[in-house]
């Protein structure tokens, strides 16, 4: 008995508190009765079809808004992958994102080379090889490294970035790099509004595929393990700093792919796209909408730039005390994040068995 | 040539001397018992034999390999397996998912991305499983298994990479008489393919699954022999059997 209790006190977290057993019973009822539902595909179908609709509704201030956000949430998603699924904090992804903003900024500014084909794959590359570098660093000792040791490192790697950024005449300084041109197709030039968002809002879906893809796999598995209890993975006989190092190396990739989005979607670059500002806010972004769910990572960067953007309208001078305030009030009583209110804790781990269905049909 | 080869091995935690010179020696399909008082050294021997602590002084071979240095991923791939003594099931995976992770632990990482192996370890998972009399509860959660029910789970993951020696730290600590007795009758078949070292202090679940026992006392091995010669040393009968 109260071993499943203690298990369903996991996937109900905090505010459990002082319940009494009738009320732990009814818990118990209300998780299993979540447990067998399938609410993930659901809210993913609900959020693709919202975004699809998004610039037919909103005004074409809101639509720059909003190809913004899509973009971010890209960067959201790398975060995501190296965080909430294998478990490595990691404090400067900022520094990947930047970096190759950066990059194809001077690719355009210096060489102009603004080619959609050309640019989006370089700046893909930036961020992975940044993140290669790094994560070879951080994650590949002899020994497994301690979650402070990365989160430090990390940090410090965006930190410096951003100094040297801002004292790097070559890359504009403080000012960083203004008025990068368009970014192109042939003859035609991707400037803000609905092609752009739409432009964004593709490749957020085939990343996000892809991503879904690799987490459900068997490698997704090893990562769930990874991100459990490392030391006893590692006793199976898997690698578990290389498992740690290639998915960080992906989120390095999918986070510089991101950046070039957004330099040339908002026409300049500067220090604080690879510092620690930035970077923060991606962990906040997952955080508040649940992390080790691809769409919790989605959803927060929508909700939390959402909010921002209505409170600064609103609340002009107080707004960034009540995001703060609702940000802590998450955390604190949702640490799942916000997608843990109709996503249980079963489905939000997933199931790895390839033949599940058959084996429930066989088994009346 | 023996399986597994420790040889004085020692191990120090700043002024406290766990480990002076123990050594253990455990043939090819042999149950062996790790036996001794409470910090006689028995959970760091076993340690510094999987890895998870790395001896001041010694020799560690396996299979004719000098494994001292080895880090527990490359022991594992040679053929060593470890049951930790606190239950390390993953909780929030369920119990075939849990199976699988462990059999899939040597694939590579192709077939781990495109997930290659998946449908050709189905079987296996629910054979393991299904010899651990946990098949119904394939698809539950780990956490919300009983402790015994977990600990067979731990013993089904840990033998699932086909180990030539499994390393058993206390397989049956908090369990019901009848659990413990399932569980030694869980673990007899293995022999045919695997040693096992044990660590234990119920000793009547020893004397009935062990060929051969090791008594460790303040980090030195007090005798080692088999079951019987070991219940007539009398000096093994003063510091331990006669409290147990």
């Amino acid at each position: 008995m109260s071993k499943s209790m203690s298990a369903v006190k996991q996937a109900i977290p905090a505010e459990l508190g002082g319940e009494t057993d009738v009320a732990m019973t009814e818990r118990v009822a209300i998780a299993q009765a979540v447990a067998g539902r399938k609410v993930l595909p659901v809210v993913e179908g609900v959020v693709l079809v919202a975004a699809l609709l998004a610039p037919l509704v909103l005004q074409d201030y809101l639509t720059v808004f909003a190809t913004r956000v899509v973009i971010l949430a890209l960067f959201a998603l790398s975060f995501d992958l190296v965080w909430g699924y294998a478990g490595i904090m990691s404090f400067g992804q900022a520094l990947f994102f930047g970096s190759a903003g950066y990059g194809v900024a001077l690719l355009a500014r210096d060489l102009d080379i603004t080619n959609i084909f050309l640019v989006l794959p370089a700046g893909t590359l930036i961020g992975l090889t940044f993140a290669l570098l790094l994560g070879g660093f951080l994650l590949l000792g002899r020994h497994p490294s301690s979650v402070i040791f990365v989160s430090l490192g990390t940090l410090t790697g965006s930190y410096a970035a951003d100094r040297l950024a801002r004292g790097w005449y070559y890359l504009g300084g403080q000012n960083g790099i203004p008025s990068i041109s368009s970014m192109t197709l042939g003859g035609y030039e991707f400037s803000e509004g609905p092609a752009f968002y739409y432009l964004v809002l593709g490749i957020l879906i085939v990343v996000y595929l892809l991503c879904r893809f690799l987490v459900r796999s068997q490698f997704g598995l090893a990562l769930a393990g990874l991100r459990e209890n490392e030391q006893r993975i590692a006793f199976f006989g898997y690698k578990a700093q290389h498992l740690k190092a290639i998915i960080f190396a992906i989120g390095g990739a999918i986070a510089g792919l991101a950046g070039s989005l957004y330099a040339f979607h908002e026409g300049f670059v500067w220090p604080n796209m690879v510092g620690v500002v930035v970077s923060t806010q991606v962990v906040l972004y997952v955080l508040f909408g649940g992390s080790g769910t691809l769409i919790g990572a989605v959803i927060g960067t929508v909700i939390v730039e959402g909010v921002s953007f209505w409170l600064s309208d609103n609340y002009r001078d107080i707004w960034p005390i009540i995001l703060g305030v609702l940000l802590l009030l998450v955390i604190l009583f949702r640490p799942l994040g916000l997608i843990s209110f109709v996503l249980g804790e079963r489905e939000r781990v997933g199931s790895f068995s390839a033949k599940r269905k058959e084996k429930r049909n066989a088994a009346p | 040539m023996p399986l597994l080869e420790a040889a004085g091995i020692s191990k120090i935690f700043g002024k406290l001397t766990a480990l002076d010179g123990a050594a253990l020696t455990v043939g090819e399909n042999e149950f062996h018992g790790l036996i001794g008082p409470n910090g006689s050294g028995k959970s760091t021997l076993m340690k510094c034999i999987a890895g998870a602590e790395v001896p001041t002084q010694g020799k560690v071979s396996f299979v004719n390999t000098d494994i001292t240095a080895f880090t527990p991923t490359e022991r594992a791939r040679a053929g060593m397996s470890l049951k930790f003594q606190i239950t390390s099931v993953l909780p929030s995976l369920t119990l075939y998912d849990n199976i699988l992770l462990a059999l899939q632990a040597q694939s590579s990482l192709l077939d781990l991305v495109f997930s290659r192996t998946r449908g050709a370890l189905h079987d296996q998972v629910m054979t393991m499983l299904t010899q651990f009399r946990l098949a119904d509860r394939a698809f539950d959660a780990a956490a919300a298994l009983s402790h015994g029910q977990q600990q067979w789970l731990e013993i089904a993951m840990a033998l699932a990479g086909k180990p030539k020696l499994l390393l058993l730290d206390e397989p049956t600590g908090g369990m019901s008489l009848e659990e413990r007795r399932v569980t030694g009758e869980l673990l007899q078949p293995i022999k045919q393919h695997c040693s096992l070292v044990i660590v234990e202090h119920d000793l009547d679940f020893i004397r009935d699954i062990c060929d051969r026992l090791t008594v460790l006392d303040q980090g030195k091995v007090l005798a080692s022999g088999t079951v019987p010669e070991i219940q007539a040393n009398t000096s093994v009968q003063e510091i331990y059997l006669r409290r147990a």
